[in-house]
């Protein structure tokens, strides 16, 4: 079916090669970052993680997401999402690629990735994350190709890909479960020291996830002769809306507990992150711009005069992905360790070569989405003829 | 044609997937039944000292000034090849004093006294019983010596600095360039290290081997003490049973290893 990916319209090859040009733009601030070390990025003692590690978990998320379709078409026979679970799939297949990129970016040591596994250590979160998800990734080549493989030549999918499909819908939920447990576990870091946090990295997920997906839909109704369908759009804006409002419900809550017991190691974090701290706050107006998405995008989704116009949803699906993304992508690993645990403040800002490289492993990411979805639309174009 | 090509790569693939799982499935598999233990053992050399559980006080009486501390951290810096870095964001440090509302900043008191207020605290890897570092290191480049020790190999080391996100003490610091041309005068008895790597206080076990004491205990003028913390008839002992002393931020639960007499 890979062929299908390589014959393509002028504006799609057109589209490709651009992806391609950011992506040698990226590689070659990569190959710079190798030979210098990271000291190029804005990481620091006190900041050890940064870009790379919060776009990984935010991507993590995106990844996660794909069950808000899978689970509806398989657990409860909901037939309109048989159209676009292939869509899922295969942007679940983008975002744990880019994933994996992100984790190899940030190694200060990459080409000893593989001690991971000459070395297993089961007591390290880490390791249980790689198994995660690269095991997500399998499931969904393998699922997604087949079932669009089966439709290409009208037949009915293997019946071994069935236990697949119901196992990869727990696996999605624990490749975000354990993304959070890589933070939630470690003393001395107040603002990840909250059991909440695997439940609200899933609700943002589910938030930030279909919210894209509808994004991509309207897109493709346009470009391609595939619609993805009113329904079908109108379901996974209600998911959205259901995923946003229980990500600001989380949020709330931390912040309650946080302000209101009062201990300072958990609260110095939220305060440098909405208020500053000790006269420093890169991320303030960031933060509350985050919020402000996020409110408007429930105001959005809440009202079924606003959810119904997708002229309208599509703004919403914007503010719900930018919202969450500065959510996590910026304000969730800085805001960990602003301050540190000697109480120090020193603040993190990406240099430019790191946004470079961050930008070179999405343009990565679209360039494999953009494949898989032509191959995935040019099958459904082919078998509606 | 077709099909024997699809048939070899099916093959290829769940191949190459069974090698690269089979070191995982070994961790497993690891039980008592399957023979005798071939880990292997390490035999101290001859007049090394040795101990159960190596722990630290440091008398902080017997300081009145950061000044006081430098020659402490200067024998660490050079024996162990520390580099020197303008760029404050790549600091290197194994031991370095902080003020008492930052080395432990579940004591701050709004009103102190004026020496502890103003003086600064030495603070280096505190050696940890249960540590968070070692927990979290998905290679096991980090990890738990016989002597209580929390040791490190910086081959093995990926550099993905979880271990510094897990230490609650700041203790261990990333090599984010090249440090070898940052080193003043370089100790050919201890190892360099490279880019990319996380490195920390060790104890100074190198010189421990060689029937030595650590390089910050030696220079401190007997502001140090250090010994067997399960030896009840240890220097270190005798200094806990007769003075009180404080930990950093015991309620983590990590069990750290050095003491200060305040």
């Amino acid at each position: 079916m890979l062929e299908l990916a390589l014959k393509g319209s002028k504006k799609y090859y057109g589209w490709m090669t651009a992806l391609l040009a950011v992506i040698g733009v990226g590689f070659g601030c990569y190959l710079w970052q190798l030979s210098f070390g990271l000291g190029i990025t804005g990481m620091s003692r006190d900041v050890s993680w940064g870009f790379y590690i919060a776009q990984f978990t935010f991507l993590v998320g995106v990844a996660a997401s794909a069950v808000m379709l899978v689970l509806p078409y398989y657990l409860h026979n909901y037939k309109a999402f048989g159209k676009i679970t292939i869509l899922g799939e295969f942007l679940a297949v983008s975002s744990v690629t880019m994933c994996l990129l992100f984790i190899i970016v940030d190694l200060g040591q990459p080409m000893r990735a593989l001690n991971v596994i000459l070395y297993p250590t089961p007591n390290s979160i880490l390791f249980w994350d790689m198994i995660v998800l690269n095991g997500y990734l399998f499931l969904n080549i393998v699922i997604g190709w087949q079932v669009l493989e089966a439709e290409r030549n009208s037949v009915a999918p293997p019946a071994w890909v069935k236990p697949l499909i119901y196992l990869s819908i727990p696996w999605a939920v624990s490749i975000h479960t354990v993304t959070a447990f890589l933070y939630c576990g470690l003393p001395g870091r107040g603002f990840w020291l909250t059991a909440i946090l695997a439940p609200r990295f899933l609700a943002s997920a589910f938030a930030a996830g279909p919210s894209f997906l509808i994004l991509l839909c309207l897109i493709i109704r346009k470009l391609t002769k595939f619609d993805p369908g009113k329904e079908q759009i109108q379901t996974l804006s209600k998911i959205v809306a259901y995923g946003i409002i229980m990500n600001v419900f989380f949020l709330l809550c931390e912040v309650f507990v946080v302000f209101y017991s009062k201990i300072p190691e958990h609260m110095d974090h939220m305060k440098y992150l909405f208020v500053g701290l000790h006269g420093h706050g890169v991320l303030v107006p960031w933060m509350w711009t985050s919020v402000g998405l996020m409110l408007i995008s429930i105001i959005l989704l809440v009202n079924p005069m606003t959810r119904k116009n997708e002229a309208v949803l599509a703004i919403a699906c914007l503010c719900v992905f930018f919202g969450t993304w500065i959510d996590k992508g910026l304000g969730m690993i800085a805001g960990g360790f602003v301050p540190s645990p000697l109480h120090h403040v020193n603040e993190y800002v990406p240099t430019i070569p790191e946004i470079v490289i961050t930008l070179g492993i999405y343009a990565t990411g679209f360039l494999v989405l953009t494949a898989l979805f032509k191959m995935a639309i040019s099958v459904k174009e082919e078998v509606s003829v | 044609m077709e099909n024997s090509r699809r048939t070899f790569l099916k093959i290829a693939g769940i191949s190459a997937l069974g090698l690269s799982a089979k070191p995982v499935f070994n961790a497993f598999a690891v039980s008592e039944e399957h023979g005798e233990k071939k880990e292997a053992k390490l035999i101290p050399k001859q007049g090394a000292l040795t101990a159960k559980r190596w722990a630290m006080v440091i008398d902080t009486t017997k300081f009145k000034s950061a000044k006081d501390l430098e020659p402490m951290i200067e024998a660490c810096n050079k024996i162990h090849n520390i580099p020197v870095f303008e760029n404050k964001r790549h600091e290197i440090k194994w031991i370095w004093g902080e003020e008492f509302k930052h080395a432990f900043p579940d004591l701050e008191n709004e009103h102190m006294n004026d020496r502890i207020k103003s003086l600064p605290f030495l603070v280096l890897c505190n050696q940890c019983q249960d540590a968070p570092c070692v927990r979290a290191c998905p290679t096991k480049a980090t990890f738990k010596q016989e002597d209580g020790v929390v040791a490190m190999d910086f081959h093995r080391c990926i550099g993905c600095r979880f271990c510094m996100a897990a230490c609650p003490y700041g203790s261990r610091s990333f090599n984010f360039r090249d440090p070898r041309p940052f080193i003043k005068e370089t100790n050919k008895k201890f190892p360099t290290r490279m880019k990319g790597v996380v490195e920390k206080c060790n104890f100074c076990s190198e010189l421990l081997a060689e029937g030595k004491k650590p390089a910050c205990v030696e220079a401190s003028g007997g502001a140090l003490v250090f010994g067997d913390l399960d030896d009840p008839e240890s220097e270190v002992r005798k200094l806990l049973k007769s003075n009180y002393t404080i930990r950093r931020k015991t309620a983590l639960g990590t069990g750290p290893a050095i003491y200060y007499i305040v």
